[in-house]
């Protein structure tokens, strides 16, 4: 129906990306978050958090397709899927990485310090995130930047 | 253990709240009109009473910078970070496309916070069908169907 799909695979317009990179990596980013939570506190949980921090870093600062798991799929996955039908903007994606850093960083600094419940609460909205993204292509930090611009945004009237 | 019970609480309500998405995204639902919303004259450049973000709010061409459908608008608010934007697009061009009379107008959320929160438009895309006189008839938050879309028009042309 829509002029996406009739596109030729190997063409689609400029700049855009193949959809399933960025759900591929919130499944991987989702099993990594479950892990965490499940082996907190320990050193385990810290490295685990450290090598999230990292790809959600990498994603947010070069691009998702810096982002190591987008890279993996680019690498490892997709060449055994049919081609992609369906892209999409990386702008989305890339602003749930810089999302995604913040709660990793929050939780891997509370982890550090004792402070674990704290480190619970972050690591668990990050984990509802990348589940969210991964089961349903829902991307919670995108839906909070228009809360978050209404309610701090310049009032002209 | 605590981390087992995190998971969990989080796999439930994110999955309840998935799918709570899933079922309502996109649906169009119609706005009541009030007996007297055609007779209480707008005057341009003066701020709307408060509480009537939802009955009987009217836009006209001062509001989005451009003219009106002569039959409908589709005004459709779009952000930065927003993935099903782009399908919606697709979507509401195609429809203003087939039948005459009918526009579709892309507001930027983000440049236009003011009209954000009297319409209150919490999330992108956010569409708004505008009868003829410019008043908000349906309303749908998330991207709608085209056939949704068409069946809204249907209500009142």
């Amino acid at each position: 129906m829509t002029t996406l799909d009739s596109r030729p695979a190997a063409s689609p317009a400029a700049g855009l990306i193949d959809a399933r990179g960025p759900r591929f990596g919130a499944a991987v980013t989702a099993v990594v978050y479950a892990i965490v939570l499940l082996t907190i506190p320990s050193a385990l949980a810290a490295v685990l958090l450290v090598v999230q921090l990292v790809a959600h870093g990498l994603g947010a600062v070069l691009g998702v397709r810096s982002q190591p798991y987008g890279v993996l799929f680019r690498k490892a996955v997709a060449p055994r899927l049919g081609r992609p039908t369906e892209f999409e903007d990386p702008a989305p994606p890339r602003f749930a990485q810089a999302v995604g850093l913040v709660f990793a960083a929050v939780g891997l600094g509370a982890l550090v310090l004792g402070a674990t419940p704290v480190a619970y609460v972050a690591v668990g909205l990050a984990f509802a995130a990348a589940f969210l993204n991964a089961a349903f292509n829902f991307c919670l930090g995108c839906e909070m930047y228009l809360i978050g611009k209404r309610l701090l945004g310049p009032r002209t009237a | 253990m605590t981390g087992i019970v995190v998971l969990l609480v989080v796999l439930v309500a994110a999955s309840a709240f998935g799918l709570y998405r899933r079922r309502t995204d996109g649906a169009m639902r119609e706005i009541e009109i009030p007996a007297d919303a055609h007779d209480a004259a707008h005057v341009p450049g003066q701020p709307r009473g408060a509480g009537h973000a939802h009955q009987g709010d009217r836009l006209e061409a001062s509001d989005l910078g451009t003219e009106l459908g002569d039959r409908a608008t589709l005004v459709q608010f779009s952000s930065a970070f927003c993935a099903p934007c782009r399908a919606t697009r697709v979507v509401l061009d195609e429809v203003a496309g087939q039948v005459d009379g009918v526009v579709h107008v892309e507001v930027d959320a983000e440049a236009n916070l003011d009209l954000v929160r009297r319409l209150d438009v919490r999330r992108t895309p956010t569409v708004l069908v505008l009868d003829g006189d410019g008043a908000v008839r349906v309303r749908a938050a998330g991207a709608p169907r085209k056939a949704d879309v068409v069946a809204a028009l249907g209500t009142f042309l």
